[in-house]
């Protein structure tokens, strides 16, 4: 689903957070011509604790591609006492992209398919109990509902942060209750 | 003895049957639970599962069919209803889903009953309740009745009130049960800082927002535990990192 919305730097593995990081930085780069450090303190302010997963190095790599794909533009401002600095720019190609980006309506990993093609084979081959499956996978959701959670209730209130962690935690609360349907079905087909 | 000392609260082999014959309930069937001080414990279930039994046989507000209820290093699940009355009002704060407020008494009123109740000097009390209003987020709202409260007001006062007498224990059923999304939220962002300030907690709830607050998940199915997932997060990587593998921003 995520990798048909024709991404030209597909890699193997990763193309499709990439991708995303890719269309994310020119959306914050068409507000202006910005220096590398404030389209990551943009990223950093709308992600919040979420920040620290991306590692610092990113924001520039993938500024450094754009560049070379041409969909942004750099121009090295000198600095005294220390090396250029570059300050970057949508090119018409780059503000193109980023207008497809936001018109595509496709949702970012839809998982249910996985998981439940996981437990059809589980039961059928006999490999693992899908309750049993059904019931780590509970306990990963929770977890994660936790840190979520704790994450979304420190964030002071207005926070742009906090309203990411909130759709986190409404997509676990789903998923919870998709996996107790899960486990109902699974449970009655050990009954009979 | 062993088990209370291990634990602030536990039971062995609690039991509560309804009925007889074909029409038996095991509403709580064989239930081992053991809370440490300073732990916020949830139970977790649909409705039915036998939590809210569960609870009332902990707080003493029911009696076992059989088995044990230990707090603090004394077994209380036989005691007169007269001890029992007095260790509710001085060592449990009880939360409930419809709030429980006397209607004809301020907020602040509410909050100081139990203290009065357990011997306290009228002015430790109102005191105690304006902190406790102020911790709540209510310090503008102590002279109003219930009825001019919202729904998350009303819990805010409930949880204040079960926390006057610097209760052992917390024990909360379904504490969100009636309230809207953003009530929900502000009791959450209170039970959260409950458990940072180490106040021993039990909350049974079928919510899974409600039970995420908790250091450690039970889960409940007619009438006994059947999984306990640890939601504490000193374990496995910063918070970032975590998070970042449910938003796809890992990279």
């Amino acid at each position: 689903m995520a990798q048909n919305v024709g991404a030209p730097n597909k890699e193997p593995s990763d193309g499709y957070q990439l991708r995303v990081v890719q269309e994310v930085l020119l959306a914050l780069l068409a507000k202006e011509a910005s220096h590398g450090y404030q389209v990551r303190a943009r990223l950093q302010l709308a992600l919040g604790p979420l920040a620290e997963a991306l590692n610092a190095g990113q924001v520039y790599v993938t500024l450094n591609r754009l560049e070379k794909a041409g969909l942004v533009s750099a121009e090295r401002v000198g600095q005294p006492d220390r090396p250029d600095r570059k300050v970057y720019e949508l090119t018409r190609a780059g503000r193109t992209r980023v207008l497809e980006w936001l018109g595509d309506t496709s949702w970012p990993k839809p998982a249910p398919a996985e998981f439940h093609l996981k437990l059809v084979a589980a039961a059928a081959a006999g490999l693992a109990d899908p309750e049993r499956l059904v019931a780590d996978q509970r306990h990963a959701l929770l977890a994660g509902l936790a840190a979520a959670q704790r994450a979304a209730l420190t964030e002071p209130d207005g926070s742009v942060a906090g309203l990411l962690l909130e759709g986190v935690v409404l997509r676990l609360e789903a998923d919870l209750r998709w996996l107790d349907t899960c486990a109902q079905y699974w449970t009655s087909r050990k009954a009979r | 003895m062993k088990i209370a000392n291990e634990a602030l609260l536990s039971t062995h082999g609690l039991r509560m049957h309804y009925g007889r014959g074909s029409g038996l309930v095991r509403a709580v069937d064989g239930v081992e639970l053991a809370a440490a001080a300073g732990e916020a414990l949830a139970v977790m279930g649909p409705s039915g599962s036998g939590k809210s039994t569960l609870l009332h046989l902990l707080g003493g507000l029911q009696r076992p069919s059989a088995g044990e209820v230990w707090l603090a290093g004394r077994r209380i699940d036989g005691l007169s209803e007269k001890a029992l009355a007095r260790l509710r009002r001085q060592t449990i704060g009880f939360v409930f889903q419809a709030f429980h407020l006397m209607d004809e008494l301020t907020a602040a009123e509410n909050v100081e009953l139990p203290a009065l109740l357990a011997g306290r000097s009228p002015r430790t009390a109102r005191r105690r309740a304006a902190e406790l209003l102020e911790r709540v987020g209510l310090a503008d709202r102590t002279g109003h009745l219930p009825s001019a409260l919202s729904g998350g007001e009303r819990q805010r006062v409930a949880i204040a009130r079960a926390l006057v007498n610097e209760p052992l224990i917390v024990l909360a059923d379904e504490p969100t049960g009636s309230l809207d999304s953003a009530a929900t939220v502000e009791v959450l962002r209170l039970l959260d800082s409950l458990r940072t300030a180490g106040q021993t907690l039990v909350v049974v709830t079928h919510d899974a927002r409600v039970a995420a607050v908790a250091d450690r998940l039970i889960s409940m199915r007619d009438g006994a535990f059947v999984e306990e997932t640890r939601l504490s997060l000193d374990s496995g990587g910063r918070l970032g990192e975590r998070l970042g593998a449910l938003t796809g921003l890992e990279g």
